[in-house]
């Protein structure tokens, strides 16, 4: 199974319909699919709080969100994500390229990466790491435990998963 | 103008347009809470910076809906990618209000850049928002919120004496919800 279409058939399946997203070369396939798609509203923003909000506000007029980011990107929406999402109880799909793992060609994405685990589950934010072949119902089934749960869930997807393992 | 009057004009406006209004955290809530407290209100208790998100995401999710952001030049210069985005997208159910004091009002006055010379009216066009203009009194704003894209509307430092907002975060969401959807699914029953 292709892992970006394994992702990209996930979010169909979750019935996703608007994405925000700041680039990973990873994403790059993904994020084509997302904006040819005339199901799904695409707004590519300049930080990944800046997604936060952008997803929070399509969420209260009844979308159904995903913000496709790199894990580099966490940092910046910690606060976003703890004043906004879970003081009002705001669901949210967070498909993140986990850069910084075994295999990392980059030096500076490594401090990142291997942090970005802990600091999700510091903020008790559940996630996930399916192998290609489990993507696509994982990620279906992380949007309905956001919409159930009423909070932010998050897909880690790293460099062996987009190599095909 | 005192920033009261601002949002107490944006709010008549706003129920006039039946727009949606996502208000910026601190004593702007405050302050919309006490001049007009709506459904149509999202008040926000966190987050700086993400009002004009909030508004923005909202204004793309409901193409048929006016949404009116009222910010201010602080919470603006802590997320100024927005005007790139904003201007990206261009949504013509979307204004931007930004209420500029030139300071961090809810947190005992500490000057902005605005106080230093930044224009946020330049900032917003530079960003490439086609609409962008600034208000010096309530007249000129009372023009700029008939229009979209993004109105600086200058107004002077300090606080209205206005009590904290008694809405938890459960029922302010809820409310707007309501009110945020309700309008879709009247008009789809009548389209039905």
């Amino acid at each position: 199974m292709d892992p970006t279409l394994a992702v990209f058939r996930g979010l169909k399946r979750a019935g996703i319909d608007f994405a925000a997203s700041v680039p990973c070369v990873n994403l790059q396939q993904l994020l084509t699919m997302v904006s040819d798609d005339s199901g799904i509203i695409h707004v590519p923003v300049t930080r990944e709080e800046e997604g936060v909000g952008v997803c929070a506000g399509a969420w209260m007029g009844g979308r159904r969100p995903v913000l496709l980011m790199q894990n580099s990107g966490l940092g910046n929406s910690i606060n976003a994500l703890a004043s906004l999402d879970f003081l009002y109880k705001i669901p949210l799909l967070m498909i993140i390229s986990h850069r910084g793992c075994e295999g990392e060609p980059i030096v500076g994405q490594v401090p990142m990466g291997r942090l970005t685990p802990g600091l999700l589950e510091a903020m008790q934010i559940s996630h996930f790491s399916p192998a290609p072949v489990q993507a696509e119902e994982t990620v279906a089934w992380a949007w309905s435990l956001a919409a159930a749960e009423r909070k932010p869930v998050a897909v880690l997807l790293d460099l062996q998963f987009w190599r095909g393992r | 103008m005192k920033r009261i009057e601002a949002i107490a004009l944006a709010a008549k406006a706003a129920q006039g347009q039946n727009a949606l209004l996502i208000c910026n955290i601190g004593f702007p809530s405050r302050e919309l809470y006490a001049v007009q407290d709506r459904s149509e209100n999202f008040y926000m208790l966190g987050s700086m910076g993400l009002a004009s998100s909030i508004g923005l995401g909202l204004a793309l999710a409901r193409p048929e809906r006016r949404v009116i952001v009222l910010d201010g030049d602080g919470a603006v210069l802590m997320n100024l990618g927005t005007l790139a985005t904003i201007a990206h997208q261009a949504p013509e159910n979307y204004l931007l209000v930004i209420l500029d004091n030139c300071c961090y009002g809810s947190t005992g006055s500490q000057p902005t850049c605005t106080c230093l010379g930044t224009d946020l009216e330049k900032v917003a066009k530079g960003a490439g928002v086609a609409s962008a203009r600034t208000a010096a009194n309530a007249e000129d704003l009372g023009l700029a919120l008939e229009g979209n894209g993004v109105v600086i509307a200058k107004v002077e430092p300090g606080n209205a004496d206005v009590p904290v907002i008694s809405l938890s975060p459960r029922e302010i969401l809820t409310k707007f919800m309501g009110a945020a959807l309700s309008t879709v699914s009247n008009q789809s029953m009548r389209q039905a």
